[in-house]
């Protein structure tokens, strides 16, 4: 059975994918998984997870066929405007 | 703690990881493979640590205690010699029946007046916990596969060793742990004839060029 094993290094930071290994059954997976990603120090937490309790997305990209860019943060481009409020309060100075 | 219970200690640790190496490169899988390298070397370690606290005792060093001394000098225990490679259900069975023995020995040293012995076996018994569960799951597993009747024919003729590992106020445990009748035990002093070519090899780089510096 193949293991994908999932590992925190710091409280507080995210668990991240470390990589995966082969063991007869889940009590044996454990066991090396402490062996590969813990023994020297450098997990704080790890996940053991069966590689077929793993739902892979076949196509994760949902194409947006419809025009709905107001969803989207980067459609809020300040750079402009901000430069025009500047030029604005400049020429409001008295003297400027 | 007499430098003399040290090395008895040290000696087993050190030439059981040497046989465990053995298995590098030819572990049943890859996993295991790694696995049991890595254990093999985490018994050189405490070998090596427990050299040291008996090197001081003894006006000498860890190396000199591990590699310059004669066949007939080492206090390892018969059935840390036993070359068992290309058996596995034996090899675990040894681990087994050592890690078992192991604990109640560390276990005792973790209590010792010397709060340096104390401290050492205290680390040593982090990593032992370790191996004893990596035992006890591989004795499990070969006791439910086909390989039951392998397994338990390696228990039973190395079982007179692993009592004679221990003394004798640790024997009684270890039959309670173990679920064991005591058998007459296999006791320390002796050596098998599989030490003396394990020591050539073991000493081979060290004696090749006696006193160098590498």
């Amino acid at each position: 059975m193949i293991f994908e094993v999932f590992r925190q290094e710091r409280d507080g930071q995210p668990l991240q994918h470390g990589g995966s290994l082969e063991a007869p059954n889940r009590e044996f997976a454990e066991a090396y998984a402490i062996e590969f990603y813990g023994r020297r120090n450098e997990s704080v937490a790890l996940w053991v997870v069966p590689r077929e309790a793993v739902v892979e997305i076949e196509d994760p990209y949902v194409a947006d066929v419809f025009d709905r860019d107001y969803r989207r943060v980067d459609g809020y481009s300040l750079k402009v405007k901000l430069r025009e409020a500047r030029e604005r309060a400049d020429a409001a100075r008295p003297g400027g | 703690m007499s430098a003399q219970t040290l090395l008895d200690l040290a000696d087993d640790e050190l030439v059981l990881g040497w046989r465990d190496s053995e298995w590098t490169g030819i572990a049943p899988y890859l996993e295991e493979d790694v696995a049991f390298s890595s254990i093999a070397q985490g018994e050189i370690g405490h070998a090596r640590a427990l050299y040291e606290l008996a090197a001081r005792e003894l006006g000498t060093d860890a190396d000199a205690l591990a590699f310059d001394r004669d066949p007939d000098e080492y206090r390892c225990h018969p059935l840390v010699e036993l070359r068992l490679v290309h058996d596995w259900a034996a090899t675990i069975a040894r681990h087994w029946l050592y890690e078992t023995a192991d604990a109640l020995r560390i276990a005792r040293l973790k209590a010792a007046p010397d709060p340096e012995v104390a401290g050492l076996a205290g680390r040593i018994e982090r990593e032992e916990a370790y191996h004893r569960m990596h035992a006890q799951m591989w004795a499990d597993r070969l006791r439910a596969s086909a390989e039951r009747p392998r397994f338990e024919a390696a228990a039973d003729e190395l079982w007179p060793y692993a009592l004679g590992l221990l003394d004798d106020e640790l024997r009684g445990p270890l039959c309670e742990d173990l679920g064991r009748e005591p058998v007459e035990p296999v006791d320390r002093g002796g050596h098998t004839e599989e030490l003396q070519p394990l020591w050539e090899e073991m000493t081979m780089v060290r004696r090749s060029v006696p006193g160098a510096t590498w």
